[in-house]
């Protein structure tokens, strides 16, 4: 009879394993988290390695912005895998390119819209009262604005460069973050150990950082893997509007959009790109998904 | 024998491998009879009664062994179609919350509806006849004004009445069987015995089994003709309730039976339901 | 039930004047001095600057200048740079079009949203569900201008089925139903490419709120009286779990109203978000600002309609 499926070890090592370490070895264990993993790290390093070779005043394979109008829309060969635009500029090169930008404006937009959600949360969690209500009836302002649009309006009326682009997107997208720092305060700061820490006479800032936002971390750092994908799909749609990051800077929207009047002979100059902001942020979307369930007592 | 069930066992899966909650449990149960299913919390009592309609969702439930004979055929067995005719039409439930047992947002009328409609072909499909069978149950359990109460949603009512209305809902589909898991538990010491009183007359009028679960041993004279103890996922006595109250074998419901107060204790809760038997 | 309403509209006023502040922002705290685009852009000419210092009322303090946008706004004297015509008359004419559209894609969304989260639920942890959870992952992660593209492209040009624009121009109808169903064909195509993104958050959505559901008494209770499993599903687990697929509906409006943007521009839809796309390409700010209050409000207002709506259908709200 199988009544003891458990032994000693086994439960030793279950009892002496710290909540991180479970949730990561949980996450590890979904065969979706690990080849969303693998796509994240194969996106990483070409933007990377794309980024550190441009440093150094290398392309690989042509130069992005490298014109030959004799090789203008060539479908996918040998010479230029994924083919080349209208202008004959390598569709490859323009999208390691796009990745860099692509992975950059998740990545800030995702710290900008952190910063400002944990920040307002925390207040609104931690003091609670007028303050509370005052921020969170301005979240939930701020959430009725159609916010692509919003984005868009904002970007256009300041210019659309990298740092406005990150920025009005992180500005905008925190308020998911901010309602749930205070919906974690409210219940952490009710524990024993900060009504402790607060009974020892510690400041209020300390208790924030030290006590209650390392116990909350997990579900944030779950909204901030799923809004990477979000900054991706948002910059590649400001892109393909024609208010990402400007041209000649190739990005995977703009690739896209400078390709329009072609489509119908260059198929791949909207596959690939468009293909490009699909799986990477699927991939986003899938791993924190994935580090969701596995940060999730219940199940 | 209408219910016997042979050596089951069940366990809880979860990451660190299964855990089994039953370790070979076997029952009996005749006709028309009453067996009470005493022992203290955890030792398996509910997962018995639920794994009895494969109640148990499965994950987590892990159905590892044993028999479940109803009427001859082994429940683990039969197809899903055919437990569903099973279960409420021929072994219905009663469990201890009723505040949550009863689903909140439909009304006292629709919730009992679904059981006639499912298990009563004898009663005509319309509003009318459905309604007349309703008001019926809800009076036999003792509801006043059954009638007024039809269009009532399930926070309307009191603990004690809930139950009745689960109870109710239970017995409209005249079931062969009916397993009452701690039905009492959840409510007030008087509410406690009227609602026992009136599921023992209600079995004598309608002839049908009970299976009674209970971890209270004072309750189980005169409501039941047998008894099973449980302890630890396992059955360790099983017989005549008085037989074994006279003259108990293990050395657990030696404890439990030495925990009943005596007649003419003191404290009235349990002159309460003395006063039953 | 009345205590109810009276909170519930107390609050949308707040709100209102709260959206009402953060558009005006839009325009006024731009970085530097006001009104940097128009006060550096070379694009615009000294008379248009001059035109809209004077619409604007810079002079005055920021207290007055929002008075004033807000007054002009209601009153019809905040008109469009690009033709001079009050910007609310000019948002109300897409009104009726981006309503159709919004509410096709929700009615999309929310049925085959449920649909899916239904099935996912059911079938919790087995492939059924990991299957159902990838597809609904695979539509969030789909760029809208890129499926749109690739629809439009594909229909039109291959297929040669006309979808731009609200109605077939150059066809000669037999008859009103065959118009009718032109029509609704131009509203269906871009409504299910809009509500894709919306469809598959919901189905997530629900699917959690079902898992809570399932996890009930009550649920037990169903299935011990011998109920099909759908009925166990979608009568007694689903009800309970309204409350929050009303509110999701409530969520899905803003990323509607702005994705709304991208498709209405590449399915030449004549709705706000077309509007909307045209002005930011014409720097267009009136139209900028009114266009996003407006639309904010539109979802304020949504969310309070389906609010008292649901407090009259279901009673143990007012209690609360
Ligand atoms: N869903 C479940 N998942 C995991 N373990 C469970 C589950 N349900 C029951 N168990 C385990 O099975 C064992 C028996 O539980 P059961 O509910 O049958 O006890 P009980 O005798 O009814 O107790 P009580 O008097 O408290 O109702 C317990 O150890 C319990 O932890
Ligand atoms: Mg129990």
């Amino acid at each position: 009879m199988s009544t003891l499926a458990i032994t000693p070890g086994a439960l030793g090592a279950v009892t002496q394993e710290t909540p991180g370490a479970r949730i990561l070895r949980r996450f590890w264990g979904n065969p979706i988290a690990r080849i969303s993993v693998v796509i994240i790290l194969f996106f990483a390093l070409t933007a990377g390695g794309t980024a550190l070779l441009g440093a150094l005043g290398h392309h690989w394979p042509y130069d992005p912005n490298l014109t030959n109008l004799d090789q203008k829309l060539l479908p996918p060969s040998l010479q230029h895998w994924l083919g080349t635009d209208n202008l004959g500029r390598d569709v490859l090169s323009r999208m390691l390119n796009g990745a860099t930008i692509s992975l950059t404006v998740g990545l800030i937009a995702v710290a900008v819209s952190l910063g400002i959600g944990v920040i307002v949360g925390a207040i609104a969690g931690y003091f609670g009262g007028l303050t509370d209500q005052i921020l969170m009836r301005s979240v939930d302002a701020l959430i009725c604005f159609p916010t692509f649009f919003l984005i868009l309006t904002a970007v256009a009326i300041l210019g659309p460069s990298l740092i406005n682009i990150v920025v009005i997107i992180g500005l905008v997208s925190w308020t998911g973050t901010a309602r749930l720092v205070r919906g974690e305060f409210l219940t952490i700061r009710e524990t024993e150990f900060v009504k402790s820490a607060r009974v020892l006479g510690q400041k209020d800032w300390k208790i924030i950082f030290r006590h209650i936002l390392p116990n909350a971390s997990a579900p944030i750092f779950v909204t901030a893997v799923l809004g990477i994908p979000d900054a991706i799909l948002t910059e590649a749609g400001l892109s393909f509007l024609g208010f990402g990051v400007q041209p000649p800077q190739a990005t995977w929207g703009n690739i896209i959009a400078d390709s329009k009047t072609y489509l119908l002979e260059a198929w791949w100059l909207i596959l690939f790109p468009g293909f490009a902001i699909f799986i990477a942020s699927l991939a986003f979307y899938l791993a924190g998904d994935a580090l969701r369930e596995a940060s999730n007592s219940r199940s | 024998m209408m219910l016997e069930i042979k050596d089951l066992k069940i366990g809880f899966s979860s990451e660190s491998g299964i855990t089994p909650a039953l370790h070979g449990v076997s029952l009996s149960l005749e006709r028309g009879e009453t067996l009470a299913i005493v022992g203290e919390s955890g030792s398996g009592k509910s997962v018995t009664a639920l794994a009895i309609t494969r109640l148990l969702p499965t994950p987590p439930a892990v159905y590892q062994g044993g028999e479940i004979l109803f009427e001859g055929r082994d429940l683990l067995k039969v197809s899903d179609a055919e437990l569903r005719r099973v279960r409420g039409g021929k072994i219905a439930y009663i469990f201890q919350e009723p505040s949550t047992s009863l689903n909140p947002v439909y009304t006292i009328r629709s919730q009992i509806a679904e059981m006639i409609e499912l298990h009563r072909p004898d009663v005509p499909k319309s509003t009318a006849d459905i309604d007349a069978e309703i008001i019926h149950w809800l009076d036999a359990v003792g509801i006043n004004e059954p009638a007024r109460r039809l269009h009532d949603y399930p926070h309307q009512l009191s603990g004690g009445m809930q139950q009745r209305v689960m109870i109710a809902m239970a017995l409209s589909a005249r079931p062969d069987l009916l397993i009452a898991d701690e039905p009492t538990t959840a409510l007030d010491v008087t509410i406690q015995a009227q609602i026992l009183n009136k599921l023992r007359d209600l079995q004598q009028e309608l002839g049908m089994a009970v299976l009674l679960i209970t971890h209270n041993f004072a309750i189980i004279p005169g409501l039941a003709k047998n008894v099973a103890v449980m302890y630890r996922g396992k059955v360790v006595e099983h017989g005549n309730t008085e037989q074994i109250l006279r003259d108990p074998q293990h050395p657990y419901t030696k404890a439990l039976i030495a925990c009943i107060p005596r007649l003419g204790d003191k404290r009235r809760r349990l002159q309460t339901i003395e006063s039953i038997n | 039930m009345s205590a109810f309403i009276i909170r519930r509209l107390a609050l949308t006023v707040v709100l209102l004047f709260i959206i009402s502040i953060i558009s005006f922002f839009i325009v006024t705290l731009t970085p530097g001095s006001p009104y940097p685009w128009g006060e550096l852009n070379p694009k615009i000419s000294a008379e248009v600057k001059a035109n809209f210092r004077k619409k604007f009322h810079l002079d005055r303090p920021l207290p007055e200048q929002y008075a004033f946008i807000m007054h002009d706004l209601f009153t019809g004297n905040l008109r469009s740079i690009k033709d001079d015509r009050p910007v609310l008359s000019r948002i109300m004419e897409r009104l009726p079009a981006t309503l159709a559209l919004n509410f096709t894609a929700i009615l999309i969304s929310l049925s085959f949203g449920t649909l899916l989260g239904v099935y996912a639920a059911r079938h919790a942890g087995h492939w059924q569900d990991i299957t159902g959870s990838f597809v609904a992952f695979l539509f969030i992660a789909l760029p809208g201008f890129w499926i749109s593209y690739l629809i439009a492209i594909g229909l039109v040009k291959v297929f040669g089925v006309p979808i731009l624009g609200t109605q077939s121009y150059g066809i000669d109808f037999p008859n009103a139903a065959a118009a009718g169903l032109d029509r609704l064909w131009h509203l269906l195509i871009p409504a299910i490419v809009l509500a894709l993104g919306g469809l598959a958050s919901q189905s997530r959505y629900l699917r959690a709120t079902m898992m809570e559901s399932l996890r009930e008494d009550y649920i037990r209770t169903a299935r011990s009286k011998g109920l099909a499993e759908d009925v166990v599903l979608y009568k007694h687990a689903l009800r309970n779990s309204i409350r929050p697929l009303i509110s999701g509906i409530g969520m899905l409006l803003p990323a509607l109203l702005g994705g709304s943007v991208v498709v209405e521009t590449i399915f030449a839809y004549p709705g706000m978000g077309r509007l909307g796309y045209e002005a930011v390409l014409e720097r267009d700010y009136p139209t900028l600002v009114a266009l996003n209050f407006v639309a904010a409000a539109l979802v304020l207002l949504g969310n309070l309609l389906s609010d008292l709506l649901y407090a009259v259908v279901d009673k143990r709200v007012r209690l609360e």
